[in-house]
C-alpha cells in the first residue's frame, strides 16, 4: 500500500444519499481477476450514457455531460464529497479500488456503510466522517467557488479550507498509523503468530468439533 | 458474572488479543469463498509467498457467474468463465474443498454453507460478500468482508476488528397468515432505515422470531446488512440444533453431545444490556413491497407510492423524487395497481426449500398472467433443486408457466445472463433494489416468495392473503 501523504485536492460534490457499491462500480466489472484498472468504470452507469462492459474502449463511449464527475471544472478531483450512508450495499473491494484508481484520496460524508469504510483504509483511501451540517456547508462552498480545494492533513487530523479555517476530524489510531506508513495488515498480524497459536490450543480444547 | 448478550458471548470467545484502543484480533472459524471476491486475495497470498493458515476452515463455491440454463455447455462469457476457472485453479492449488459447477452441492454460498452444516452455532463466519450476515441465524457471528480481509483471514485465520454496538430487534406476537420472514425484514428496514443498523450487530429476538424456521431466520439475518448492520443473529434453540443435526460438516458422535451442550448457552442472558432496542408487533406486519431504489423505500401491499412533497426533509425529498423517476412511478399510485414485467424467485434471501414451497403453494393450479414476459424460479442450491423436484414443486411451477432453473445468484445481481432490460419492472425475492442492480435501467420491487408468485399470476402486485 502507498503511504498517505497530505493533499491539497480539488473537491467534487456528489449530491446523493445512499450511494451504493453497485453505483460506484457496476457488477459486470467485478468479473475481473485483477485489482487495478477499475477507475475508468467508476460510477459507470452515471458517467456514460451507453451500457459499459469490461474490455470496452471507454474513450469511445458516450459521456453523460450532466453527471457531476464529467463537468470540466471537476476534472482531476481528489476529494469526493458525498451524502449519508455512502458505500452501502455489497462488500466488494472493487468499489474503493475504482475510486482510488480514478484518483480520489479522500471521501468526506456524514456517514459511511461499515464494510466500505473498512475497505477504504486497506487501499490508501481516507474516508472522513463529518457532521451533516458541516458536510452541507462544504457542498455549498464547492458549488459556489470553482476550483474549490481542501487540504487534508491526516497526521494532524485536520482539513483546511481555502479561507484558512480548519475542521478537525476523527480517525482510528491504528488505521491512521497504517495509512501514514503504508503498512500491510497481514504482516502486522503475522507478528502475533504466537498469540494466534495459543488461542487455537485453547479454542480447540473448548470446541473440538470445530477442528474435527 | 454480569449478563452478556449473545453478541458479547460470540465476540469474547474469539478474541485472540485486544489492544487498549479497542482494536482486537478475532479468530475466524469458517471462511466461505466464491469466485468474485477471492481471485485478488489468492493472488496477494501468492505474491507474498504466504500459505493459507488453515485450509480446512475454508469452503468454496462458484455462484455469481454461473449460468442457470444449459450448464452442460459451460459458461459462454469468457470473462465470467475465467473467473470461475481461476477459483477452481486456486482451490486445487491450495487444497481447498470446492463444490464446482457440476456438483449437486453447488449453490449460492449462503445457501450452501448452512445446508452442509459448515455454519455452526458459536462460530465466527466470514465471506467476501455482504450477505454473510445470513449465517448469524445459527447464533454465529457472521459478516461480510472485503477482499483484503479475505486475504488476511486466509493468511492469519484472524481479522482485525473493533466490537460493534449491540441492537436488539424484538418482534413479539404471531405473524399473520401469508406474512413471512421477508416481510419482517422489510418492515424492520422500513422502520429503522438502511443506515439504522450502521455500527451495530443486530440480534433478532421475541416470540415471532422463535417461531420462525431456520430458513426464515436466515432470510431475516440475510437482510440485516440492508439495515446497515454488518451482522444479524438469532439465539440458538431446538430449531437450530434440529436443523444442524446430521449435516455433512456437523459434529458427530461424542462431539455432537458436547457441541449441543455448548450451543444451548448461545443466547443473551436475562438482563443483558443493548445499546439500542427496536420493537415490532408481529400482528401489525402486512406483506411488504418496496417502491423505490433502496430497501427502506418500502410500504405494504395496502399502501401507495409516497408523494415526495411529504418527505421529512430536503435530502429525502430529492431521493424520493429521483427514485420515482427511475422507477417510472407516479406519487400516490396504489401498490396493488403496479404491473410487473418479470418475476424472479431466488437469491440467498429466498431460495431455500421453504421458499420454494411457499411460492409453489400460491402458483399451484394457476397460470402466469399474459403480461408477464418471464417468471423464473432459481433454487438456491442443487440440493434445494433436487428436494423441490422430489416434492413435485418443479412441475407446479412449470405447469403454471414459470421457468425452472439451475442454482446460482442469477438475476439477484445479474452478473450472468439473467437480467432485466432497461425499464423492465420485476417482482423479486432478492435483497437489493438499487439502481441497475438487476441490469442497467432495471426496476426492482422486493417482496416475499409468496408475494412474487402471486404477482406473477395476477400480473400486478396483489395481497397474497386474499388468495389463501
Ligand atoms: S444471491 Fe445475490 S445477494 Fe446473495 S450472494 Fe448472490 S448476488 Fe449476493
Amino acid at each position: 500500500m502507498k503511504k498517505f501523504e497530505t493533499i491539497d485536492g480539488l473537491v467534487v460534490p456528489l449530491d446523493r444519499a445512499n450511494v451504493d457499491t453497485d453505483a460506484i462500480i457496476p457488477k459486470q466489472f467485478l468479473k475481473s481477476i485483477k485489482r487495478s484498472g477499475f477507475g475508468p468504470n467508476a460510477f459507470d452507469e452515471w458517467r456514460y450514457l451507453d451500457h459499459g462492459e469490461p474490455g470496452m474502449d471507454n474513450s469511445k463511449r458516450q459521456i453523460n455531460p450532466d453527471f457531476v464527475l464529467n463537468q470540466p471544472r471537476y476534472q482531476g478531483a481528489q476529494v469526493l464529497l458525498a451524502r449519508e450512508n455512502f458505500g452501502c450495499g455489497s462488500s466488494r473491494e472493487h468499489a474503493p479500488w475504482a475510486l482510488e484508481d480514478y484518483g480520489f484520496h479522500v471521501i468526506i460524508a456524514p456517514s459511511f456503510a461499515d464494510i466500505f469504510f473498512n475497505n477504504c483504509f486497506k487501499n490508501g483511501l481516507l474516508p472522513i466522517k463529518l457532521d451533516a451540517a458541516i458536510v452541507d456547508e462544504l457542498f455549498k462552498a464547492a458549488a459556489i467557488s470553482e476550483g474549490y480545494k481542501l487540504k487534508v492533513d491526516l497526521e494532524h487530523q485536520i482539513i483546511e479550507m481555502p479561507d484558512g479555517k480548519e475542521i478537525a476530524f476523527e480517525v482510528d489510531a491504528f488505521r491512521k498509523h497504517c495509512l501514514l506508513n503504508g503498512l500491510d495488515d497481514i504482516g502486522l498480524t503475522l507478528q502475533r503468530v504466537d498469540d494466534i497459536k495459543a488461542f487455537e490450543v485453547k479454542h480447540r480444547a473448548a470446541q473440538p468439533w470445530l477442528y474435527a | 458474572m454480569s449478563s452478556k448478550t449473545l453478541y458479547d458471548k460470540l465476540w469474547d470467545s474469539h478474541v485472540v488479543r485486544q489492544d487498549a484502543d479497542g482494536t482486537a484480533l478475532i479468530y475466524i472459524d469458517r471462511q466461505l469463498v466464491h469466485e468474485v471476491t477471492s481471485p485478488q486475495a489468492f493472488e496477494g497470498l501468492k505474491l507474498a509467498q504466504r500459505k493459507p493458515w488453515r485450509t480446512a476452515s475454508m469452503l468454496a463455491v462458484p455462484d455469481h457467474n454461473v449460468p442457470t440454463t444449459n450448464r452442460a455447455a459451460g459458461i459462454a462469457d469468457p470473462i465470467s468463465r475465467l473467473q470461475v476457472e481461476t477459483l477452481d485453479a486456486n482451490c486445487a492449488e491450495f487444497g481447498i474443498v470446492e463444490f464446482k459447477m457440476g456438483d449437486i452441492r453447488q449453490g449460492v454460498v449462503h445457501v450452501m454453507g448452512p445446508e452442509q452444516g459448515a455454519t455452526l452455532p458459536g462460530m465466527t463466519v466470514v465471506c467476501g460478500d455482504s450477505h454473510t450476515s445470513t449465517h448469524g441465524a445459527f447464533a454465529a457471528l457472521a459478516h461480510g468482508i472485503g477482499t483484503s480481509e479475505v486475504e488476511h483471514v486466509m493468511a492469519t485465520q484472524c481479522l482485525v476488528a473493533k466490537k460493534s454496538k449491540a441492537m436488539l430487534v424484538k418482534v413479539e406476537g404471531v405473524l399473520g397468515r401469508g406474512v413471512s420472514a421477508k416481510d419482517v425484514a422489510l418492515a424492520v428496514i422500513g422502520k429503522i432505515g438502511t443506515a439504522g443498523g450502521t455500527g451495530y450487530a443486530i440480534e433478532f429476538a421475541g416470540s415471532a422470531i422463535r417461531g420462525l424456521s431456520m430458513e426464515g431466520r436466515m432470510t431475516l439475518c440475510n437482510m440485516a446488512i440492508e439495515a446497515g448492520a454488518r451482522a444479524g443473529m438469532v439465539a440458538a434453540d431446538d430449531t437450530t440444533i434440529d436443523y444442524v443435526k446430521g449435516r455433512p460438516f456437523a459434529p458427530h458422535g461424542e462431539n455432537w453431545a458436547k457441541a449441543v451442550e455448548y450451543w444451548k448457552t448461545l443466547h443473551s442472558d436475562e438482563g443483558a444490556k443493548f445499546d439500542a432496542t427496536v420493537e415490532l408487533d408481529a400482528a401489525q406486519i402486512n406483506p411488504q413491497v418496496t417502491w423505490g431504489t433502496s430497501p427502506e423505500m418500502v410500504t405494504d401491499i395496502n399502501g401507495r407510492v409516497p408523494d415526495p412533497a411529504s418527505a421529512p426533509d430536503a435530502v429525502k425529498r430529492g431521493d424520493w423524487e429521483r427514485a420515482l423517476q427511475y422507477m417510472g412511478l407516479q406519487a400516490n399510485t396504489p401498490i396493488a395497481e403496479i404491473k410487473v414485467d418479470k418475476v424472479f424467485i431466488g437469491s440467498c434471501t429466498n431460495a431455500r426449500i421453504e421458499d420454494m414451497r411457499e411460492a409453489a403453494a400460491v402458483a399451484k393450479g394457476k397460470k402466469v398472467a399474459a403480461n408477464i414476459k418471464l417468471a423464473m424460479v432459481v433454487p438456491g442450491s442443487g440440493l434445494v433443486k433436487a428436494q423441490a423436484e422430489k416434492e413435485g414443486l418443479d412441475k407446479v411451477f412449470i405447469e403454471a408457466g414459470f421457468e425452472w432453473r439451475d442454482p446460482g445468484c442469477s438475476m439477484c445481481l445479474a452478473m450472468n445472463d439473467d437480467r432485466l432490460e432497461s425499464g423492465e419492472r420485476c417482482a423479486s425475492t432478492s435483497n437489493r433494489n438499487f439502481e441497475g442492480r438487476q441490469g442497467q435501467g432495471s426496476r426492482t420491487h422486493l417482496v416475499s416468495p409468496a408475494m412474487a408468485a402471486a404477482a406473477a399470476i395476477a400480473g400486478h402486485f396483489v395481497d397474497v392473503r386474499e388468495w389463501q
